[in-house]
């Protein structure tokens, strides 16, 4: 399979910064940064990567199923995470949550019907003084309210 | 490019490592090179190893990460002659529940890590650094790669630099969403490709680190001290704190407070002053129930032990620890059933399942704590939840198992009234009909 120039770049970068001998170390970024293009950590990525850095699809099987970020399947093209750990949980996170799977009519780890949004309730995210907090893809948001989180979902349907 | 900061600074602060927060485009090298940087490194290019060390342990840094072990006697630990190469690792996987430091330092100041790191390469003799960086902080890695290509334009990275000699260069990892990784051992272990899983130690990372060579693991601020130590001395550095406890440290202050933030404070900074004083006092005008000191790991301390110097001894001496810097303050109606509840469905997702003491136990506790905030519980199940804790205590490769049951068993401990009035079927008094909170 071909990835994008800018990719190959990327992935040009990773391995020339593996010592000798330990291509391995570029596999979670490889896996990761192909995800983000991709949209999942298919079968066919699977089998390119192991292919390029020498492993067997077991040694990549084994990493995908460990990190959490890493899936089999696609999100929405706005993965919306939800952290609802302890400092989100004591400035409203958890009803921030029960708002954005209401607001979005499905729950964690789903989908809505038009590939739009996806949403995850996540564990700490780095950003506990600005609680609660979530993430769209890579941009974090803080101090969520639940009529912030809808003017977010309007933004963003109509960026769409 | 401007930096990212999300709360107002402090009159109370003292800035050393935040000093160039605010400033227009902080992330830049003219801006680093024009307020003093990369100074130190062309100073510790020219001194002894053994000499930047001693600086370093005269500075009594100790590590920000947690564990709050002195950095200087970590890196003397490194096999200076050994024919293998070395290492330096950046730990920017932070993922402790309450802290939020690191990556204001990577998005802020980028250079000024790059540059505690190289120090640390001049010291030990590596050829190579990792910065390892949580997936979920993309945009911070790709200010840091951005620094890296600064650096590397200028001369400050790659072979023979600035003429000394000297050759070393740096790389980032991005992580892929595990807090386990934020564990050095683990870190390695995805550093080099695998699941995050805990090596035995020792051999401590010192001498088998990454690729099985000797390496400096330290934490993302704990590196962003560095210059500063080399600059000004170490005695000026520890002068700042306390005894045994040298320089400033970030706060990351959250939960019930009027004005949550990170901010830059002295170590020993009296708790109670700095909830009141920095973070503005309790919201809504409630009175303060209890505070976690260093992210969730550390014991809870009740309103009346907050009156306390917030150093790394003080903290372990009152049961507690100061952890990674993670002041997580509740307020009166603060159900500490439902806290402990949350904190402990935290660990059971997050361990690794290597060890079964941690495996079964963070499960177990979890377990019992949905079951008590729903008024499932019985009084028995209250020693239960200690007991359970206390056979996971240092039976675990990596301190995941003790980093759960330790706030489990504060808990229980010092909130006992609050678990018993949630038990035999009597409803949350704080929260009485409680919804279903663990969707996952």
């Amino acid at each position: 399979m071909t990835f994008s120039p800018q990719l190959e770049a990327r992935f040009e970068e990773l391995l020339r910064s593996c010592p000798p001998g330990h291509k391995r170390s570029a596999l979670i970024p490889m896996l990761l940064y192909a995800q983000d293009e991709v949209g999942a950590v298919t079968q066919e990525v699977v089998e390119e990567i192991t292919r390029r850095l020498g492993l067997k699809t077991m040694e990549a099987d084994e990493v995908v199923t460990y990190y959490s970020m890493l899936r089999r399947k696609p999100a929405g093209k706005y993965h919306i995470q939800i952290c609802t750990n302890i400092s989100c949980m004591l400035t409203g996170g958890l009803e921030l949550w029960e708002h954005a799977r209401k607001k979005l009519g499905i729950g964690n780890h789903e989908v809505t019907p038009d590939g739009l949004f996806s949403l995850e309730e996540v564990e700490c995210i780095g950003a506990c003084s600005w609680a609660p907090a979530i993430l769209v893809n890579y941009d974090f948001h803080h101090k969520v309210t639940p009529e912030a989180f809808d003017r977010l979902i309007d933004t963003l349907r109509k960026l769409s | 490019m401007s930096g990212m900061l999300y709360n107002e600074p402090s009159p109370l602060e003292v800035k050393v490592l935040t000093r160039r927060f605010g400033l227009e485009s902080p992330v830049r090298i003219d801006t680093y090179l024009a307020t003093g940087g990369y100074q130190a490194f062309q100073k510790a290019l020219k001194m002894k190893p053994e000499e930047i060390i001693e600086e370093v342990k005269a500075s009594n840094l100790r590590g920000r990460g947690g564990a709050g072990f002195p950095t200087g006697m970590k890196w003397g630990f490194v096999p200076r002659h050994s024919p293998k190469p070395k290492y330096i690792v950046a730990n920017g996987d932070e993922g402790e529940p309450g802290t939020c430091k690191d990556r204001l330092l990577m998005e802020n100041d980028p250079h000024q890590l790059l540059e505690g790191m190289m120090i640390a390469a001049v010291a030990v003799g590596a050829q190579a650094g990792y910065i390892y960086i949580r997936g979920e902080f993309r945009k911070c890695l790709e200010t840091v790669e951005q620094a890296i290509g600064e650096a590397r334009e200028r001369g400050y990275l790659g072979k023979n630099i600035l003429g000394s000699g000297f050759d070393f260069d740096m790389f980032t990892r991005t992580g892929a969403g595990s807090y386990e990784c934020g564990e050095e051992s683990a870190l390695l272990e995805s550093l080099e490709g695998k699941r995050g899983v805990p090596r035995i130690r020792p051999p401590f990372p010192a001498v088998v680190g990454a690729f099985g060579c000797p390496t400096v693991l330290n934490n993302v601020e704990t590196f962003c001290a560095v210059p500063h130590i080399i600059n000004d001395g170490g005695a000026a550095f520890a002068l700042l704190g306390t005894p045994r406890n040298g320089g400033t440290r970030l706060f990351c202050l959250s939960g019930h407070i009027n004005r949550p933030g990170v901010y830059e404070l002295p170590m020993g900074f009296n708790l109670l002053r700095m909830i009141e004083e920095v973070g503005g006092g309790i919201r809504g005008g409630k009175k303060l129930k209890a505070v976690i000191p260093g992210g969730s790991s550390c014991p809870v301390l009740k309103a009346e032990e907050c009156d306390i110097a917030m150093d790394f001894d003080t903290l372990a001496k009152a049961k507690s620890m100061l952890g990674s810097g993670g002041v997580i303050v509740m307020d009166e109606d603060t159900c500490m059933v439902k806290a402990a509840m949350r904190i402990l469905s935290f660990y059971a997702h997050e361990s690794c399942g290597w060890c079964v003491p941690c495996r079964e136990g963070t499960t177990w506790l979890k377990k019992l704590l949905v079951r008590f905030h729903a008024g499932e519980g019985s009084r028995g199940d209250i020693d239960l939840i200690a007991e359970v804790a206390r056979n996971m205590l240092g039976r675990t490769f990596c301190p995941l198992g003790d980093a759960a049951a330790m706030p489990a068993m504060a808990f229980v401990e010092k909130f006992r009234d609050e678990f018993e009035a949630h038990a035999e079927g009597e409803p949350c008094p704080f929260e009485p009909s409680p919804r279903e909170v663990l969707a996952r």
